[in-house]
């Protein structure tokens, strides 16, 4: 027979026990299959009673996040995943969650930011933003003409919905916003080859 | 037959026979009927993929245009089928392929559908038509892009429950400018993005749109213009429905909504923020099928908005509804036909809200045409059965699903045997029955008695002894599915009913008390039957003694023999021999 070692089967032990009891493993998201094999040798020799009585049978889990709520059966209750993963996303308590909150990040800097894309309306607004959260500066003049970044050092370009990285500014504003999933401050060589055109 | 009609005549009466039971009843009656049926039939459905082969149906009915396939058993929803198991429609399409080149339709559930499969699909029918993948899985967004370039008549796309490889959303792109015949699009599952802008183009310009299930990541504030472009829609799955809150969306979603006249039929509604939900108030009073299954909407708002709609007649719902709701639509829902309570917190024991037994025992009261329920809940009484039971003996479909498993009636602390017994008693028209709670053998041989046009069984957590499945086996005659898991049935009610399990689709059961030995035996026996194994330990079969307990064990029937792609943790009993002759 299979033995995979006290571990395992006390994994796939069949126990008495209420939920909630402090030995229950966490709660999980929905169980890879080869994680809740039953002890087969427990199945064979184990009595009726034994097995009638118990309510639930232990999981080996090492993916859970949640704090303990149930011990989980494999296949019960009978919920399509779909539908455990939809509820578990998180509940927006409110709507301005949901806004446009991209990840920035400049070559060259320690760690990223975020900013929230709806706080603009137009390009140099955003330019300026750009500027001020990392102490840089993307070239002469108010950003107000449509050559941003002739002769700089640096090019924002941004990742939209189809995974494609595109220089900032070329589309209308509205599309932007609503097709930009983060931005990313190119410098040096890379940058030069965008900023020349 | 000295004297009968001329075939023409045959084929044209056969063709009002929607049924495909009646259709094979037909083609049983004599050879020339049979050959009549066989080349006027323009619709088949496979129930079980692994029932038949491709080339059979291929050559027995040349002349088909729609076809309908079933892979996975149904416990696969749940996780209980390990990965690679089957259901690969493969070798279906490639026999379609070089055979049916006026192949219209293609409707699939539970297959494995790979992006090669779509493409080989979008090439090889140049009249393809309607493409639905239920619960499928295998391809990614590339291979939608093929069918989206390449069926240049597709009418319907339906994605529903499918898991997709989600590389982009580019593909929808891919549907010509050219193309306006689409009817039905459902990427309700889908995860990634699409371009609103191709999709409001779309929309735009397919004028018999009447169907439109959008996905999550479709904001609220652009479901307005779609909805603008397509007034004609029948059917409409919103993607999320939170933004924050501003008068202008608000008031143009509500005029978008006002001008869907023709609308029947609601869904969507991810992430939903109570105050958008007065937009959708103006077409309640048309609407006949609403899904708040994903919708964590609360009372009263949830049944608020439930009680603007009379004519309901399917709600799936999830149990933030609470008795008082459903009392709310027992009250006001009169035509009411499917119940679905799905729970919100399924694996927390502990109620998390106000429903109970009572609130199915309101609806069964309040709605004189319900036939279908499907119902979760943590509690449950044989009282509470018995009435349901008298107040709707039209059940046609009782799902009942008790959290915790072996829940006792929780007054009287008894097995709800007695409750379940007058649902099968009265309900004399019931086809499809799922069991919850504590029960023992006692229920099983009522259901025997009384369930006689019972087509599928599902059981979980119940009974004493082989006496109760063998009940069921014996006495549901008109049984066709059967799955059960974690009970303790075992070889003697088996290897006593062996012939009942040819007269049905399939039987599955996990962790029962099945042998290897019987398992083999029944292999040996029942050449029409395909008895498989499921077993990952990963030993070979061989090592199993016949006194060992199987995992996991699936029988169809099957013209087709042992299939050839099972995965390595799959084994065929019809090749095993029991071990006093291996020895």
């Amino acid at each position: 027979m299979d033995f995979h070692g006290n571990e395992n089967l006390r994994a796939t032990e069949l126990r008495l026990g209420l939920p909630g009891t402090p030995d229950d493993p966490p709660k999980q998201s929905p169980p890879a299959n080869k994680s809740n094999k039953r002890g087969f040798l427990e199945m064979a020799s184990g009595s009726r009673s034994e097995r009638s009585e118990s309510g639930a049978s232990n999981v080996d889990n090492r993916e859970s996040t949640v704090p303990p709520t149930k011990t989980q059966i494999v296949g019960w209750p009978p919920i399509r995943s779909y539908r455990k993963n939809s509820l578990q996303q998180p509940k927006k308590a409110d709507a301005n969650a949901s806004g446009t909150f991209v990840k920035v990040s400049m070559d060259g800097a320690p760690y990223l930011r975020k900013m929230d894309l709806k706080q603009y309306k137009s390009y140099p607004e955003l330019l300026k933003a750009l500027e001020n959260m990392f102490t840089f500066s993307i070239g002469p003049g108010d950003h107000s003409e449509r050559d941003y970044y002739k002769g700089s050092e640096y090019a924002p370009t941004y990742e939209d919905k189809d995974g494609d990285w595109m220089l900032v500014g070329d589309v209308p504003w509205n599309m932007f916003i609503s097709s930009c999933k983060r931005l990313r401050i190119m410098r040096g060589q890379e940058a030069q080859g965008l900023t020349c055109l | 037959m000295a004297y009968s009609f001329p075939e023409e005549v045959l084929e044209h009466v056969f063709s009002f026979l929607s049924s495909e039971r009646d259709r094979n009843a037909v083609s049983l009656v004599c050879k020339s009927w049979y050959d009549i049926d066989r080349w006027s039939r323009r619709r088949v459905f496979i129930g079980n993929c692994y029932a038949v082969s491709p080339g059979t149906v291929v050559r027995r009915f040349p002349e088909v245009r729609s076809i309908e396939i079933k892979g996975k058993p149904h416990f696969a929803d749940f996780n209980l089928v390990p990965e690679g198991w089957g259901g690969f429609v493969l070798p279906w399409i490639a026999a379609m392929a070089g055979s049916y080149p006026w192949l219209e339709e293609i409707r699939l559930k539970r297959m494995v559908v790979t992006d090669h499969c779509l493409e080989l699909i979008s090439k090889s029918f140049k009249n393809f038509k309607v493409l639905v993948l239920n619960s499928c899985e295998g391809f990614s967004t590339d291979g939608l892009a093929a069918i989206a370039s390449n069926c240049r008549n597709l009418r319907e796309l339906d994605l529903r429950e499918s898991e997709v490889d989600d590389l982009s959303g580019h593909w929808l792109s891919h549907f010509p400018d050219t193309y306006t015949s689409l009817v039905s699009l459902n990427i309700s599952c889908l995860a990634s993005e699409v371009s609103i802008s191709a999709l409001e183009r779309l929309v735009g310009r397919c004028p018999n749109l009447r169907s439109l299930r959008l996905n999550r990541a479709v904001p609220l504030d652009r479901l307005a213009g779609l909805l603008r472009r397509a007034p004609q829609l029948v059917e409409l799955g919103t993607g999320t429905y939170t933004a924050e809150l501003r008068p202008d969306v608000l008031s143009s979603l509500s005029g978008a909504f006002s001008g869907l006249k023709e609308l029947r039929s609601l869904s969507g509604f991810w992430d939903v923020v109570p105050a958008y939900l007065p937009a959708a108030y103006s077409v309640c009073s048309g609407i006949t099928s609403l899904n708040l299954s994903y919708a964590t909407i609360q009372n009263p708002d949830l049944t608020k908005l439930v009680s603007q709609c009379p004519n309901l007649q399917q709600l799936w719902v999830l149990d933030y509804i609470e008795d008082s709701g459903l009392e709310a639509l027992a009250a006001s829902c009169k035509d009411l036909q499917e119940l679905r309570v799905f729970p919100s917190e399924p694996f927390v024991a502990e109620a998390n809200v106000a429903l109970t037994e009572q609130g199915l025992v309101s609806v069964s009261e309040g709605c004189p045409k319900l036939h279908s329920v499907l119902y979760f809940c943590r509690q449950m009484t044989n009282a509470a059965l018995i009435s349901i039971a008298q107040n709707r003996p039209n059940f046609t479909r009782f799902r009942l699903c008790i959290i915790e498993p072996r829940s006792p009636d929780y007054l009287t602390l008894q097995p709800l045997d007695v409750g379940f017994g007058a649902i099968v008693e009265h309900c004399k028209g019931l086809r499809r029955l799922s069991l919850a709670g504590l029960l023992t053998d006692r229920v099983f041989e009522l259901i025997g008695t009384h369930a006689k046009k019972l087509e599928m069984l599902s059981v979980a957590f119940a009974g004493d002894s082989d006496l109760g499945l063998h009940h069921v086996l014996s006495g549901c005659e008109s049984l066709r599915k059967l799955e059960i898991m974690d009970c303790p049935f075992g070889d003697k009610a088996l290897l006593s009913n062996v012939e009942k399990l040819e007269t049905m689709r399939s039987l599955w059961m996990s962790t029962c008390s099945v042998s290897f030995g019987a398992c083999r035996l029944l292999g040996r026996k029942m050449q029409r039957l395909n008895v498989e194994v499921i077993d990952e330990s990963g030993d070979r079969p061989e090592t199993r003694p016949d006194n060992c307990l199987v995992e996991k064990l699936y029988v169809y029937r099957s013209v087709a023999g042992p299939r050839l792609d099972k995965p390595n943790y799959v084994w065929s009993m019809e090749e095993e021999s029991p071990e006093l002759i291996r020895s």
